[in-house]
């Protein structure tokens, strides 16, 4: 079903059109409410007036996650602190998280993308939805939820974790909907498998995000539930889940232009590169009041399809991510950057050990192992004091990444240790190709 | 009244305990006693040498954590109740033992190596028991 067929279906030239006249506004907006762009523009030589269509976005200035964390928390906010309403956060490289902010309009709009994305996948009000993403900082629960309740269906606020409560609902309420993280889904259908409920539950839909994912999981997952899955996309600084997904055809996912404006550039040379061709996606939000960002350099790598999809709509398509142009990682949807393990380290005794995150997955659960080397310093000739550092290890990295992580002690060399550039990650899920 | 133990970390890897005997024994350092405390992802191993100085200087050549600690060898006669007046005594004067392991040096009974929080009062009380303890020379 197509929730919004006048935006959806709109024509390129039409499209172009309104893109070109919320470009300009936005500029506008963050020209005179922002004065971090506004200095930025007034380097480059730039007024909003220049900014007559999107073929002007070229010119604009870059944002990009250093340019948050300068900002942090409230910086980069294009209104009055009386009109936000919420603040959303996920790890960031190093220092501070990334922070967005929004008014009571961001969070309408962003209803209506996740609304968008649910009815592509074939949700109506009838549906009964569980979210079993985390409510919180985390834009997954409440994204998923608000566009939920958009569309009217009932929502059940699982939250993640407790599987158990999440079987006995799904059957109990005749859930027809799930949006979680698609290696959570894997594990439901499994133990739904073990205790011979497949054929209890209601399930029709899965929309699954905040990590990526491959063809065969979604294979897996339909065979396994008799569903149809769909990947929805999102990013905290954006908006969270509901900048785009995938219809029936999955054929890449539908991002919604006439609030987010996609480009792909070289990573290098930053410079735009045409349509088909892989590189940095990069987007402006074309509607945002409360933190407006121009040119944001998402670090996910992939290409735009811009020819009508088979489903009606006129959108473009992100394809299938090929990596990050960063050494993010996604462990069951938190995003982890090996510079915080790096930092935590440090706090044990002031160096940082060598180590090793092994990431792979197990019956479709992530596996996150890290390994330390021991050197003399941190060697005791007493196992409970090695059992002490292990503990001490595994209790500051999930303060720092709020992950649990196996901590593995290693002798020394037992990692590849190069000239320069050390490898500090090794992950064995194959999750792009 | 101390003598210098090498602890060293090893992997629980097929082959690596080989390794570091070999790194030992190659040097012309002969083992004395071994003795391998176990967790499931790695083993501290306990060795005395002739030469323990030298053993950590090799090990630490080819990479291989390893500490020197000093541990108080002690002979236990044989004799039914020996080593229980030793501990007995050692727990009396408030002293923890952290860990103890059996050794095979040359002689009459029989041996153990161990560490406690207190070293030196451990020396005081087995000294006061009138029981040999090791000097470093003669193992």
């Amino acid at each position: 079903m197509i929730w919004n067929k006048s935006k959806e279906c709109m024509s390129r030239d039409e499209l172009v059109a309104l893109q070109g006249k919320r470009l300009a506004k936005i500029v506008d907006r963050v020209y005179h409410n922002v004065p971090y762009y506004r200095e930025k523009m007034q380097e480059m030589g730039l007024e909003p007036g220049d900014i007559n269509g999107i073929e002007d976005v070229e010119k604009l200035p870059f944002t990009t996650y250093e340019d948050l964390n300068k900002n942090y928390p409230f910086g980069l906010a294009a209104v009055p602190r009386s009109e936000l309403v919420r603040v959303h956060a996920s790890s960031g490289t190093t220092g501070k998280p990334k922070v967005a902010v929004y008014t009571r309009r961001d969070i309408d709009i962003w209803a209506e993308c996740a609304a968008r994305c649910l009815a592509m996948a074939g949700v109506t009000r009838d549906d009964v939805i569980q979210v079993g993403y985390g409510y919180g900082l985390f834009t997954g629960g409440l994204g998923a939820h608000y566009g939920a309740e958009k569309l009217g269906a009932l929502v059940l606020p699982m939250s993640a974790g407790n599987t158990r409560k999440l079987i006995d609902m799904m059957i109990d309420m005749d859930v027809t909907t799930i949006a979680c993280t698609p290696s959570y889904l894997l594990h439901v259908a499994e133990d739904l498998q073990k205790e011979g409920l497949i054929d209890k539950i209601k399930l029709k839909y899965a929309i699954c995000g905040a990590e990526p994912w491959t063809d065969e999981m979604r294979n897996k997952m339909e065979e396994l539930l008799h569903i149809k899955a769909y990947d929805i996309y999102g990013l905290t600084e954006i908006c969270g889940p509901g900048v785009g997904t995938d219809c029936q055809y999955h054929n890449g996912l539908h991002i919604w232009e006439d609030h987010f404006l996609p480009e792909i550039i070289d990573p290098v040379t930053q410079k735009q590169l045409p349509a088909g061709e892989t590189g940095e996606l990069v987007i402006t939000t074309l509607t945002k009041e409360g933190m407006p960002l121009l040119r944001y350099r998402t670090k996910d790598l992939t290409s735009l399809k811009y020819e009508q999809c088979q489903c009606g709509r006129t959108t473009a398509r992100i394809q299938r991510f090929k990596g990050r142009t960063d050494d993010m990682l996604i462990i069951r949807g938190v995003n982890v950057f090996p510079s915080q393990i790096e930092a935590a380290l440090l706090t044990i005794d002031g160096t940082t050990p060598h180590y090793m995150i092994v990431v792979d997955r197990v019956d479709n659960e992530d596996t996150f192992e890290v390994q330390v080397e021991v050197e003399e310093k941190f060697f005791s000739d007493e196992v409970r004091e090695l059992e002490k550092l292990t503990k001490t290890i595994h209790n500051k990295l999930k303060v720092a990444l709020g992950l649990n992580v196996k901590v593995k002690l290693v002798e020394p060399n037992a990692l590849p240790h190069s000239d320069g550039k050390t490898k500090h990650v090794t992950d064995n899920r194959k999750l792009y190709n | 009244m101390f003598v210098k133990q090498l602890s060293i970390f090893i992997e629980n890897k097929a082959g690596r305990l080989n390794e570091v005997l070999m790194t030992v024994s190659g040097n012309g350092i002969n083992i004395v006693s071994a003795s391998l405390a176990d967790t499931n992802d790695f083993g501290v191993l306990r060795l005395l040498v002739s030469d323990p100085d030298k053993a950590h200087k090799v090990l630490k050549e080819k990479g291989i954590t390893s500490k020197l600690t000093d541990v108080i060898a002690v002979s236990i006669p044989h004799a039914i109740g020996s080593l229980r007046d030793v501990i007995f005594a050692i727990n009396e004067a408030g002293v923890n033992i952290q860990y103890i392991y059996g050794l095979s040096l040359n002689g009459e009974g029989a041996s153990i190596a161990m560490k406690t929080d207190d070293m030196e009062k451990t020396v005081e009380v087995i000294d006061s028991m009138g029981v040999k303890m090791f000097t470093q020379e003669e193992l």
